[in-house]
């Protein structure tokens, strides 16, 4: 652990934090900073230019705007399903990936899990767009049952970024299992536990921590999408679009509305902080 | 912990499924790639390699990449020197306010993408424009580092929980200067970490479109950006498939390097 304070290691400390943390400072929190502050600024209705007049009429409108609450609580709703997809997904395959499969087979599951993550975020969302289209190949496999792929819309925004994000689940939960020694699966059965107990009472507190970091990225990456609801949405609208159909427009407004998926997520990540999940991040 | 032979089926079934769910959409893009018919319909209508041509000799495809390969080493340059630097900070000391810095620096990916591009555009916009500073390389350089900088951190960290810190003190007993136990004893211990980190936060980089759209200005166009201006022309639909293609096989190769040099797997945005 960390040495005892000596003033040459103060000074080496100095040196080491004051670049990342200036470059922070500036360029992201300086960042974060102006656009807080643009939020309280206003748009001229007819040049589209900023108006540097302190006002908070944006908020006034974002909180008595009914449009603004269906939309907040649509992507909140999505956000969430798709984090619960994704760890009903990752838990069985990370499990068997951890556990069940072979030394010899870990090693090529985890970098077949691993290998979509680098093949890119559009590539694999236009994917699916092929997919659900009109005489897409998820048509064409389920015209046989008698069943219509879901088309674009709510359904497809879901299936698709739970595909995205589904390795973000996967490797922490993977870790958390590898890590769980042996030792305790065998006290839980020696105590008289059958699969089933030992896999609540044992397993799944050891991975929570695991699912919760996972979850701060599916459900944080799924908060602030737009790009995945515009290609497979259909007309569907997420915080996102609403977002970045502003910033040229309204420049103030879209400030505004960034405020909703930032308060979100700094309440999960205090949430989550108490279950140690950002100790697995 | 006893799993019934059931149970490992099923479990086995389970993992299966979701492997060729993952895997079904990137073959049909490979397959697409050399489909003769334009529309991607299904099924393929025959072969053809015209688009692989088309796709090798178009410009705009060949610039936007070198654009993601300029903006993707710099950033990961800047990215691998501060990553590094707040690690040995947050790893080797105790000071006040460690917690805080780890946040800070896991902010930027934490924080939806949309929010960090339209506040750096802001910021931008509102900063550097007055002095001259235009759109374009240079910010979206800035926009990438940003983020890429908990990459690197990240792993660099993760190696140095592991390297016992008395690796150095013996060093330090035996005479080694600062410079030299750098040089010598960590440096060596660290550098598949350092490759790893900075392999992910190019990956990162490369593949970023969101901050990039707000960072870039119009005459900056990274590769996903060109992807996706070129999602909406019908007419050049055959050729995006093929650089997707291209993109899918290729990566291939740095998840290969990067479990041969790293085993910390554990960490959550890789």
């Amino acid at each position: 652990m960390p040495a005892a304070p000596t003033p040459g290691s103060r000074l080496r400390l100095t040196a080491l934090l004051a670049p990342p943390l200036l470059w922070l400072t500036l360029a992201y929190l300086g960042s974060l900073a102006i656009l807080l502050l643009s939020a309280f600024w206003a748009t001229d209705s007819f040049t589209s230019d900023v108006v540097r007049t302190w006002n908070t009429d944006n908020f006034h409108e974002l909180l008595t705007t009914p449009v603004y609450r269906t939309i907040a609580l649509r992507t909140l709703s999505i956000a969430a399903a798709v984090t619960v997809v994704d760890a009903l997904l990752a838990l069985p395959m990370a499990f068997f990936m951890a556990r069940v499969a072979g030394g010899r087979w870990r090693r090529p599951l985890l970098v077949a899990v691993l290998t979509p993550l680098w093949a890119g975020y559009l590539v694999k969302a236009y994917a699916w767009r092929v997919m659900l289209g009109e005489d897409g190949v998820v048509g064409a496999a389920l015209a046989p049952f008698g069943l219509h792929g879901p088309g674009y819309g709510t359904t497809a925004v879901v299936i698709v970024l739970a595909y995205l994000w589904l390795p973000y689940m996967i490797l922490p939960v993977y870790a958390a299992l590898e890590r769980l020694p042996e030792r305790m699966l065998e006290a839980s059965a020696d105590l008289g536990a059958g699969a089933w107990r030992t896999l609540r009472s044992v397993v799944l507190p050891a991975v929570r921590p695991a699912v919760l970091a996972g979850s701060v990225f599916t459900f944080s990456l799924s908060l602030g999408d737009y790009l995945t609801v515009q290609i497979v949405g259909g007309k569907t609208q997420l915080l996102g679009n609403v977002i970045a159909s502003q910033v040229t427009l309204d420049l103030p407004m879209a400030a505004a509305l960034s405020a909703v998926p930032v308060v979100l997520i700094v309440c999960y990540l205090a949430a989550v902080r108490r279950a140690g999940a950002l100790d697995s991040l | 912990m006893r799993i019934s032979r059931t149970a490992r089926v099923v479990l086995g079934c389970v993992t299966a499924a979701g492997l060729a769910i993952v895997y079904v959409p990137l073959l049909l893009v490979l397959l697409n790639s050399v489909n003769t018919d334009r529309s991607f319909g299904w099924p393929p209508s025959g072969l053809t390699g015209r688009w692989w041509r088309a796709a090798l000799h178009s410009e705009g495809a060949r610039q936007a990449l070198l654009t993601s390969l300029k903006a993707g080493l710099a950033a990961t340059a800047i990215a691998l020197v501060l990553g590094t630097l707040a690690a040995y900070a947050v790893h080797r000391h105790r000071f006040f306010g460690r917690r805080t810095v780890s946040f800070l620096l896991v902010l930027p990916i934490a924080l939806p993408g949309i929010v960090s591009g339209i506040a750096l555009n802001a910021a931008f916009r509102t900063v550097l424009d007055p002095i001259g500073i235009g759109f374009g390389l240079f910010t979206v350089v800035v926009g990438h580092a940003t983020f890429c900088v908990v990459i690197v951190f990240n792993n660099i960290g993760a190696r140095l929980r592991r390297i016992a810190p008395s690796l150095a003190e013996a060093s330090a007993d035996l005479g080694a200067r600062p410079w030299q136990t750098f040089r010598y004893v960590t440096f060596p211990a660290m550098r598949s970490a350092l490759f790893a980190g900075g392999l992910l936060a190019f990956a990162l980089s490369f593949d970023e479109i969101v901050v990039t759209t707000f960072t870039a200005g119009p005459g900056t166009r990274t590769l996903p950006i060109w992807i996706y201006e070129n999602l909406a022309r019908p007419h050049q639909a055959p050729v995006v498939n093929v650089v997707a293609a291209l993109l899918i096989l290729a990566s291939v190769i740095p998840v290969h390097i990067a479990q041969r040099l790293s085993s910390d797997t554990a960490g959550g945005r890789l």
